[in-house]
C-alpha cells in the first residue's frame, strides 16, 4: 500500500491545532507548506503570522516564523525582505489584522510593490476575539458587535480591500478564492502558487485573499459555514483574478 | 582619520554607517529629519538598506523585520513620533532583538513644539510601551559622543540582545561640532538565533505570544535579569570638577553642557560645585550618587522638563541623608548658563 | 492498469480529526462518516465505512483542515 497523499515536509507532523472544526486556516496552512516543498522554497522561507487566530501557526509550519503586533505583518515583511532579499517572504494576515488595524501597512507595502507574498483569510469576522464585526463583515451580518446585523448607517459598508491593492501598479498579482469547496481549495493552490511565483521571479507585491468559514464564530456547523461562503459571501466578495500584472512587469524588468 | 565638522543628526547617521547599520527605517519628524536624509543619501550609496515608512509604527515594525533577519538596523524620530514607536518598542524588547533607535527630543506634550527638551526621561527609562520591560538609554552631550555612543549603541543592542534609545534633544540634533569618527566596524557578532530561512536545519519562530503564565513570568525574569548585568556592566557618568566639590549638580545631555558653563563662573565667584552627568539614563547610574553622598549631602538637579530624572535622583539617595534640588525649564526653553549660575548660587547660599 | 481499476483504502486518524464533517460531505462516494464512538478529544471522528468505494480523487484530504486523512492505493 502506498501512501498518496504524502505529508508536507514542511508542516509538523502529529499535532493537533488549536483550530476549531471545520476552520479554513488549516487548509490555507497545508496548501503553503505543500507548495513550499513542491517549489522548494521552504528553507529560505520567512513567514510572517499575524495576531488572530493563526498566531500560533508556528506550532503547525515548519520552517521559519515570526509573529507580528495587529496589523503589522507587511511592515515586518518588508523589513526582512529589504535586509535579506534571499529570504522568500510570506505575510499571512486576517481580515482584523490586514483591512483595519492594519490598513495603512496593506495599503503602502502594496503601493511600494514589496516583493513579498500576503495571503489574505477573510472570513468576514473577527475570530479569535470571540466573533466581533469585521470590516469584511456582510451588511446585515449578525456578530457580537452588531448583534442586529451590520447597518451600513452606523457600520459603513463592507471593505473590498484586495480590490482597492489590485488597481496600484505595484501589484504584481492579486485574485481572491475560497476554500469552501474542493473546486475552491484547488483554485485557492493554484493562485498561491501564482503569488510565490511573483516573488520568485521579483516582479513584486502578490496577494490571494482566500474567504475562508469560521463555523464557530458565525455559529454555524462546518458544513453549513463553507455554503454561505459560497451562497453568502460570494456575493459580496465575487472569487476571481483580481489583477495580473507578471507580464508587464517582466517586460519592464527587461 | 581627520576631524570632520558635522551637526548631531548627521553625525549620528555616520556613525551609524560606520558601526555596520545596514538598514534605516523613518518617517519625518523635525527636528531630526537630517538623519533620515543624510541616510537617504549614504545609506543607498553603499549598498544598505534606506526606506521612508509611511508611519513611525511600519518604521518600528521594519525594524522588528530586519532585525529578526540578524541586520544591523536604526530609526529616529521625535517625541511624537517616538510614542507611536512603542508598540514596536515593546516587541523588540519581548522578542530579545537588538534595535538601535534614537529620539531628538522636543516640547511637549501633543504636538508640542520643535525647540529642544527633555520631557520624554520618564517615557524612554520606564518602558515606554506596554508589558514588563526596560529600555538601556544613552544620552550623549557632544557631537563627538554622539558618534561614539551611536557605535556602542549597535555593540551593547547586540550583546545584550536589547533595543537602546539614544536620547538627544533638538539642540543635540542641530548643533555642529568637529568629530574624529571612528573606523569603520567589519567584525560583527553571530547571532544564531536570526531567522535566514531554515536551510538544511531545524525551524525556528520568534514569538511574544507566551501564554503560558510561568512560561511568561519566567520571560520578564529573564529581561530583568539582563538588566541587572548592564547596571553591573554598562553604567556609564561622567563627574566633572567633582573632586574638591561640596555641591553636585546632576544634570544629562543638553543641560549638562549648559551646567557645565554655570559651574565654571560659579568656580570663579569660588563656589565649590561639580556635575554628575548620567551618560546612561538606563541603567541609571545610583551607586555613583551614594558614593558622592558620603561626602556631599546638597544635590540640585537640572533638567529641560518639569523634573523627571530628579526621580531617580531621590530613589538613587533615599537611604542618604541628602538636600535634593530641583531646578527645570521645561516646553523648549533652553537655559543660558548665567541663568543657572545664578540659580546654583541661590541654592548654594542656603547649603 | 487504469486508475479506474485501483483499488484505494482510506485510513482516518481518529485522535487528529475534530469531527468536521467536511470530508463526508464532499465525498461523493459516500465512503467516509461520522463515528459514533467519541475519539480522544470528544468528537466523533469520521471514519471510513466504505473504503472499496473510494475512487482516490482526494477530495477528503483536500477539504480535511487537519491533515488527518491518509489515502492509500493498492
Amino acid at each position: 500500500m502506498e501512501l498518496i497523499n504524502k505529508w508536507p515536509e514542511y508542516h509538523k507532523k502529529d499535532v493537533v491545532s488549536h483550530y476549531c472544526p471545520g476552520c479554513g486556516h488549516g487548509i490555507v496552512h497545508r496548501i503553503v507548506a505543500e507548495l513550499l516543498e513542491e517549489m522548494d522554497l521552504g528553507k529560505k522561507a520567512y513567514l510572517v503570522c499575524p495576531a488572530g487566530c493563526a498566531v500560533l501557526a508556528y506550532l503547525y509550519l515548519d520552517f521559519d516564523i515570526i509573529e507580528s503586533a495587529h496589523g503589522r505583518g507587511t511592515a515586518i515583511a518588508t523589513g526582512a525582505k529589504r535586509a535579506n532579499p534571499d529570504l522568500f517572504v510570506i505575510s499571512y494576515q486576517g481580515d482584523g489584522d490586514l483591512s483595519a488595524i492594519g490598513t495603512a501597512e496593506t495599503i503602502h507595502s502594496a503601493n511600494r510593490g514589496e516583493n513579498i507574498c500576503v495571503i489574505f483569510i477573510n472570513n468576514a469576522v473577527y475570530g479569535m476575539t470571540g466573533g466581533q464585526m469585521a470590516p469584511t463583515s456582510l451588511l446585515g451580518q449578525s456578530t457580537m458587535t452588531s448583534p442586529m446585523g451590520r447597518n451600513p448607517e452606523v457600520d459603513g459598508y463592507p471593505l473590498h480591500i484586495t480590490d482597492v491593492v489590485a488597481q496600484f501598479p505595484g501589484v504584481a498579482y492579486a485574485e481572491r478564492v475560497t476554500v469552501s469547496s474542493p473546486a475552491g481549495v484547488k483554485k485557492t493552490k493554484k493562485a498561491i502558487r501564482n503569488a510565490f511565483l511573483t516573488q520568485q521571479e521579483g516582479l513584486g507585491y502578490s496577494i490571494v485573499e482566500v474567504l475562508s468559514p469560521c463555523p464557530t464564530n458565525w455559529k454555524m456547523d462546518p458544513v453549513t459555514a463553507c455554503k454561505w461562503v459560497d451562497n453568502e459571501m460570494t456575493k459580496e466578495y465575487k472569487p476571481g483574478l483580481l489583477t495580473d500584472k507578471r507580464e508587464e512587469k517582466r517586460k519592464e524588468k527587461g | 582619520m581627520d576631524k570632520v565638522f558635522i551637526s548631531g543628526n548627521h553625525c549620528i547617521a555616520e556613525a551609524a554607517i560606520r558601526a555596520g547599520c545596514r538598514c534605516y527605517f523613518g518617517y519625518p519628524i523635525t527636528p531630526q529629519n537630517e538623519l533620515g536624509e543624510y541616510m537617504a543619501e549614504n545609506m543607498r550609496k553603499s549598498g544598505g538598506v534606506f526606506l521612508q515608512s509611511e508611519s513611525e509604527t511600519a518604521a518600528i515594525n521594519m525594524v522588528i523585520g530586519a532585525a529578526s533577519t540578524g541586520a544591523r538596523v536604526m530609526t529616529s524620530s521625535s517625541s511624537p513620533g517616538v510614542s507611536l514607536k512603542q508598540e514596536g518598542l515593546s516587541f523588540l524588547a519581548g522578542f530579545e532583538f537588538p534595535a538601535v533607535i534614537v529620539n531628538m527630543m522636543r516640547g511637549g506634550p501633543g504636538l508640542g513644539n520643535i525647540a529642544p527638551a527633555q520631557g520624554d526621561y520618564f517615557q524612554s527609562t520606564r518602558g515606554g510601551g506596554h508589558g514588563d520591560y526596560r529600555t538601556p538609554v544613552l544620552a550623549p552631550a557632544s557631537v563627538q559622543e554622539l558618534a561614539d555612543l551611536t557605535v556602542k549603541a549597535f555593540d551593547l543592542a547586540d550583546k545584550y540582545r536589547t533595543p537602546i534609545l539614544l536620547l538627544g534633544d533638538g539642540m543635540m540634533g542641530q548643533m555642529k561640532e568637529p568629530v574624529v569618527f571612528p573606523e569603520p566596524v567589519s567584525d560583527f557578532p553571530e547571532k544564531p538565533w536570526a531567522l535566514r530561512g531554515r536551510g538544511d536545519g531545524p525551524s525556528r519562530y520568534q514569538a511574544s505570544l507566551i501564554l503560558d503564565g510561568l512560561a511568561m513570568e519566567r520571560h520578564n525574569w529573564k529581561l530583568v535579569r539582563k538588566y541587572k548585568e548592564m547596571a553591573e556592566q554598562e553604567t556609564r557618568f561622567e563627574l566633572y570638577m567633582m573632586d574638591d566639590a561640596d555641591f553636585a549638580v546632576v544634570a544629562y545631555g543638553t543641560t549638562a553642557r549648559i551646567a557645565k558653563g554655570a559651574i565654571k563662573r560659579a568656580r570663579k565667584d569660588g563656589l565649590k560645585v561639580g556635575l554628575i552627568r548620567p551618560i546612561t539614563l538606563y541603567p541609571f547610574p545610583d551607586k555613583i550618587l551614594q558614593k558622592v553622598a558620603q561626602q556631599i549631602k546638597n544635590f540640585l538637579v537640572f533638567e529641560m522638563s518639569t523634573g523627571q530624572m530628579v526621580e531617580d535622583v531621590r530613589l538613587a539617595l533615599a537611604n542618604e541623608r541628602a538636600v535634593i534640588d530641583f531646578h527645570g525649564r521645561p516646553g523648549g526653553i533652553i537655559p543660558t548658563p548665567i541663568e543657572f549660575s545664578r540659580v546654583i548660587h541661590r541654592y548654594y547660599r542656603r547649603m | 492498469m487504469s486508475k479506474k481499476d485501483k483499488v484505494f483504502t482510506v485510513k482516518v486518524r481518529r485522535d487528529f480529526c475534530k469531527g468536521c464533517g467536511l470530508c463526508i460531505e464532499f465525498c461523493k462516494k459516500e465512503v467516509l462518516a461520522a463515528s459514533p464512538k467519541l475519539n480522544r478529544m470528544g468528537y466523533n471522528p469520521a471514519e471510513a465505512v466504505n473504503s472499496a468505494a473510494c475512487i482516490g480523487c482526494l477530495m477528503c484530504t483536500q477539504m480535511c483542515p487537519d491533515l488527518a486523512i491518509e489515502v492509500y492505493s493498492g
